[in-house]
């Protein structure tokens, strides 16, 4: 019996460490799934948080604040920037681009509303006269450098005799002296 | 005079023309592409009364004016003249619909309790209807058509002619 009974007890301890190790096993795989499972349904991971704040913080820093001077959406303290961020938080969410983004703010604001003045029309100026300007520069400072290196050397001016002579004079005395 | 010495002066020319642009022109002015264009649909829930769709104004004209109880002086000298104006011509058709902006709602009533506000007024929660009207600023006033395209776009206060000549044109369109 006391055999018997140990030996019932010993396959029962057996028997419970196997079921302990099952139970663990299927607790761990039961968190691995709800945790996927949270992962895939609810709020996205924060990698992806992080890069849709990213995106937005990129698209909104292209976009001037309308209410502020010189200050970008993405930088300004004011409510109307603050919901335009959310504005295109909520774009970039529903998977729009930043072109199709930025073009809809053209579309309310005008060309005003980029930072950037677009490379057409009369704004082309601000990006071609900085340009044209050190090339009309540059152009100048060639064409005058050039007269002056094609200008004849100035002949030299003729001594004073004067002058010569005192010098000549005082050279002699002064090697006359030495000897 | 030879042409050489002629070219420095009229090197200016170009110059002085480009600044005379830029001091000429107001630059806190940002003319709106949206005028002739048609208005963005919207849906207000006022503060007294149901939801309205500008949708649903089709086919008539309709005055949207964006303020807020904070933004001293202007609102306050145009507001009068917004009243008036409903009154006066609201049995000739003529709809109008204020957008509150970033404003407390006690404060907005007040406001309206204080010029008799009898034409729906109601929030703008998120801006959305002021980005949409590309609205930078308050007030901005925009007098949308029978076709319900933007013919004007007024920013600042409204002064009596102004606002005269448009509702005419509004209602003769």
């Amino acid at each position: 019996m006391g055999r018997a009974a140990f030996a019932r007890r010993d396959r029962g301890r057996v028997r419970g460490g196997r079921v302990g190790v099952g139970v663990v096993a299927l607790a761990a795989l039961f968190v691995l799934a709800a945790a996927g499972l949270a992962g895939a349904a609810g709020a996205p991971a924060p990698s992806s948080q992080a890069l849709v704040d990213e995106r937005v913080r990129e698209i909104a820093s292209e976009l001037r604040c309308v209410v502020c001077q010189n200050l970008s959406v993405a930088d300004s303290p004011s409510d109307l920037a603050k919901e335009m961020r959310n504005l295109i938080r909520e774009q970039v969410e529903q998977g729009k681009g930043r072109k199709e983004i930025l073009e809809y703010f053209v579309s309310r604001y005008g060309e005003f509303v980029l930072l950037d003045p677009p490379k057409h029309g009369f704004s082309l100026l601000v990006w071609v006269l900085p340009f044209l300007a050190l090339a009309i520069g540059a152009g100048g400072v060639y064409l005058v450098a050039r007269r002056w290196a094609a200008r004849p050397a100035d002949a030299p001016t003729p001594a004073d005799p004067g002058y010569l002579d005192r010098v000549r004079r005082e050279l002699t005395e002064r090697e006359d002296g030495t000897a | 005079m030879s042409w050489k010495k002629a070219l420095i002066p009229l090197a200016t020319v170009p110059v002085i023309l480009l600044l005379a642009y830029g001091f000429w022109t107001d630059p806190r002015s940002i003319p709106s592409p949206l005028i002739r264009r048609e208005a963005p649909n919207f849906r207000i829930a006022p503060f007294d009364g149901a939801e309205i769709s500008l949708a649903s104004l089709r086919g008539k004209p309709v005055i949207v004016n964006f303020w807020a109880s904070w933004c001293f002086p202007a609102c306050y000298e145009e507001a009068p003249l917004m009243e008036a104006t409903w009154r006066k011509y609201k049995e000739q058709g003529l709809h109008m619909v204020g957008v509150v902006i970033q404003d407390k709602e006690p404060n907005a009533r007040e406001f309206m309790q204080r010029f008799g506000y009898s034409f729906p007024n109601g929030p703008d929660p998120g801006s959305k209807i002021s980005i949409d009207f590309g609205v930078y600023g308050v007030p901005e006033t925009f007098f949308i058509d029978r076709q319900g395209r933007i013919a004007y776009k007024h920013v600042g206060a409204l002064a009596p002619e102004v606002m005269e000549a448009q509702v005419q044109a509004l209602l003769k369109g």
